[in-house]
C-alpha cells in the first residue's frame, strides 16, 4: 500500500490537559487513505521523540513528527515539532517557522488551524481540546471562514476549561464533545 | 489575526517587482511562511489596498528595508539547543583546535546571539585568539545590533540556563556587564568576530571554512534553493570541515549529501569526500 497525498485533514490543538484526551482517544481513532491528522500540542520540552514515541504506543497508525518538506499523506498522525510554528505549503507539503511565539505559544494552534484552513478549505477539521491559553480560538474562527468543521472539547470534560471555553464565548463551533466522543466523531467524518 | 487577505498571485506579483527593482529574490522562499509576514506587515502598516502597497514597495526604497526586515524572520538565542552547543563544546572545537588557524562562518547570523555564543566557547577552549568568525545575514538592520553587543537584560537568566546546559563552568554573567535594561557583551568576543551583509540567494563563495553554522534559514527556502545554498556551503567548506544545521533542517535530500557524514544526533555534517 503506498502513501497518498491527504485530502482530508483533521487538525487537533491542545494545551495543558490535553495530552491525556489524546492518549484516550488515539486507540479509538481509523483513518481512511484520504485524511491525515495533524496534531499541534503546548509543551515544554524541546525533546520531540519521546512524545512521538508515546502517541505510536496507543495506535497502529504511523505517528511522525511533521518534517519541512514532507508530504502530508493519509492515514499517517503527524505531531508538531516543539518550538516551531507548523505551516502548510500549497504542494501539500509541511513547512516549519521560527518566528514570534503567538499566544505565548510555539507551536501556536491558531497558526496551523489556519494554515490547513487556507490550503484544505471545507475538508479542514479542527478540533480544540483543553488548555490555560487562549490560543486556537481565531484558528478556529479562521477554519469556519473557509467552512470547515470546528470541534471543542466540551469544558465541563477538559482538564483545564480555560482554553474551550474561550473559545466558546467567542464563536459557535459545529460540536461540542466530550472527551469520550471526540474519536467517534472523527471516525464518522471520514469521507470514504 | 485577520490574515489571508493577499492573494497567492498578488505575492507573485510583488516578488517579480522587488527581485526586478532592487535584485532581492525572494521567489524561492518557502510561501507559507512569506504569505504569512506580507499579510501580518500588509495589516501592521494599515495599507488600503494590494494597489497601494505594491506601488509604496516599488517607488520607495526606504520602505523596501522595512519589507525586507519585516518579512524575514529574525528570532533567535544565545545557546539556543544547548545540546548543539555540547556536541561543539566536546567534539568539534577540539578537533579544529588541532589547525593553526580557524575560520569559521555564520550564515543568517541575525542579531548575533549565535555567533556571540560560539565566541564564547572559542574563548573557554582557549581558541578564539586564533579563530575568525565571519558573521553574515541578508539584513544590514540586524547586524548593526549585532555589532553592538547589547542584547536585553531580561533574557540572561534564559541564556545563562542555557549556557550551563550546555556544559558551561563559568558564571555567565562574567561575560557582560549589565547597563539599564541591556546587557553588554565584553569587546575581547567581538574582536574576533567580522559582520558583513551576504545573501544566501545571489552572493558567492567567499572564503574557505572549517565550520559553516547555518541555522534556522534553510527551513525558509524552497528545495531548490536549499540545494543552491548546499553547494554554495559546500564550495566554501575545507574538506574535513563541518556543516552545522538547524534542528529542523538536513542535508539528507541534498546533491551534496554522499559527500558528508552525519556525527551523532545533532544536525552537525563533516565533509569527507
Ligand atoms: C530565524 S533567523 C536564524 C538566526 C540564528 N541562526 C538562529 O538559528 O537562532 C533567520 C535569519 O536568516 C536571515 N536570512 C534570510 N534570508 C537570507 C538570505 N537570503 N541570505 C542571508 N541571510 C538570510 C534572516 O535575515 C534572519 O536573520
Amino acid at each position: 500500500m503506498t502513501a497518498v497525498a491527504a485530502t482530508q485533514v483533521i487538525v487537533i490543538g491542545g494545551s495543558a490537559g490535553s495530552l491525556d484526551v489524546i492518549l484516550k482517544v488515539l486507540p479509538d481513532i481509523r483513518l481512511n487513505k484520504h485524511t491525515a491528522i495533524i496534531i499541534v500540542l503546548h509543551r515544554k520540552s524541546s525533546d520531540d521523540s519521546p512524545l512521538v514515541e508515546l502517541l505510536s504506543y496507543k495506535t497502529t497508525l504511523p505517528v511522525k513528527e511533521a518534517e519541512e518538506k514532507d508530504l502530508i499523506c493519509g492515514q499517517c498522525i503527524y505531531v508538531a515539532p516543539s518550538d516551531y510554528h507548523l505551516l502548510i505549503e500549497r504542494d501539500h507539503t509541511f513547512s516549519v517557522d521560527f518566528s514570534e511565539k503567538v499566544n505565548y505559544s510555539r507551536p501556536s494552534i491558531d497558526i496551523t488551524f489556519q494554515a490547513a484552513a487556507e490550503i484544505y478549505g471545507e475538508n479542514t477539521i479542527a478540533i480544540l481540546l483543553s488548555g490555560a491559553n487562549s490560543d486556537g480560538t481565531s484558528g478556529l474562527q479562521e477554519v469556519q471562514r473557509y467552512q470547515g468543521k470546528t470541534v471543542i472539547q466540551d469544558p465541563r470534560t477538559a482538564e483545564v476549561s480555560y482554553m474551550p471555553q474561550y473559545a466558546l464565548n467567542n464563536l459557535t463551533p459545529d460540536e461540542i464533545l466530550a472527551d469520550d466522543q471526540i474519536a467517534d466523531y472523527i471516525n464518522r467524518q471520514q469521507q470514504a | 489575526m485577520d490574515v489571508g487577505i493577499i492573494r497567492d498571485d498578488e505575492i507573485d506579483l510583488l516578488l517579480n517587482d522587488i527581485v526586478e527593482t532592487y535584485g532581492y529574490d525572494f521567489i524561492e522562499y518557502s510561501r507559507a511562511s512569506l504569505k504569512r509576514r506580507i499579510n501580518r506587515l500588509f495589516t501592521i502598516d494599515k495599507f488600503p489596498s494590494f494597489a497601494e502597497l505594491r506601488y509604496r514597495i516599488k517607488t520607495d526604497k526606504e520602505y523596501l528595508k522595512r519589507f525586507v526586515e519585516e518579512i524575514t524572520v529574525n528570532v533567535t538565542e544565545m545557546f539556543r539547543d544547548p545540546h548543539f552547543y555540547q556536541e561543539l563544546r566536546n567534539k568539534i572545537l577540539p578537533a579544529l583546535g588541532t589547525y593553526p588557524f580557524i575560520r569559521i562562518w555564520h550564515a543568517g547570523c541575525s542579531t548575533g546571539e549565535e555567533v556571540y555564543s560560539m565566541a564564547i566557547l572559542l574563548k573557554e577552549a582557549n581558541l578564539l585568539h586564533k579563530s575568525l568568525l565571519y558573521a553574515t545575514d541578508i539584513n544590514p538592520r540586524v547586524l548593526e545590533f549585532a555589532r553592538k553587543a547589547l542584547f536585553p537584560l531580561s533574557q540572561m537568566k534564559q541564556y545563562s540556563e542555557n549556557y550551563i546546559r550546555s556544559g558551561g563552568k563559568n558564571d555567565f554573567s562574567s561575560y557582560y556587564s549589565a547597563n539599564y535594561s541591556l546587557a553588554k557583551f565584553n569587546d575581547e568576543l567581538k574582536a574576533k568576530i567580522i559582520f558583513s551583509t551576504h545573501n544566501l540567494v545571489s552572493d558567492r563563495s567567499f572564503n574557505e571554512f572549517q565550520l559553516i553554522v547555518c541555522r534556522n534559514v534553510l527551513i525558509y527556502f524552497d528545495r531548490e534553493l536549499q540545494a543552491k545554498v548546499f553547494r554554495l556551503f559546500d564550495d566554501s567548506l575545507e574538506h574535513l570541515g563541518y556543516l552545522a544545521l538547524g534542528a529542523k533542517e538536513t542535508l539528507r535530500f541534498s546533491s551534496i549529501a554522499p559527500k558528508y557524514k552525519q556525527l551523532g544526533r545533532e544536525k552537525i555534517w563533516r565533509k569527507i569526500g
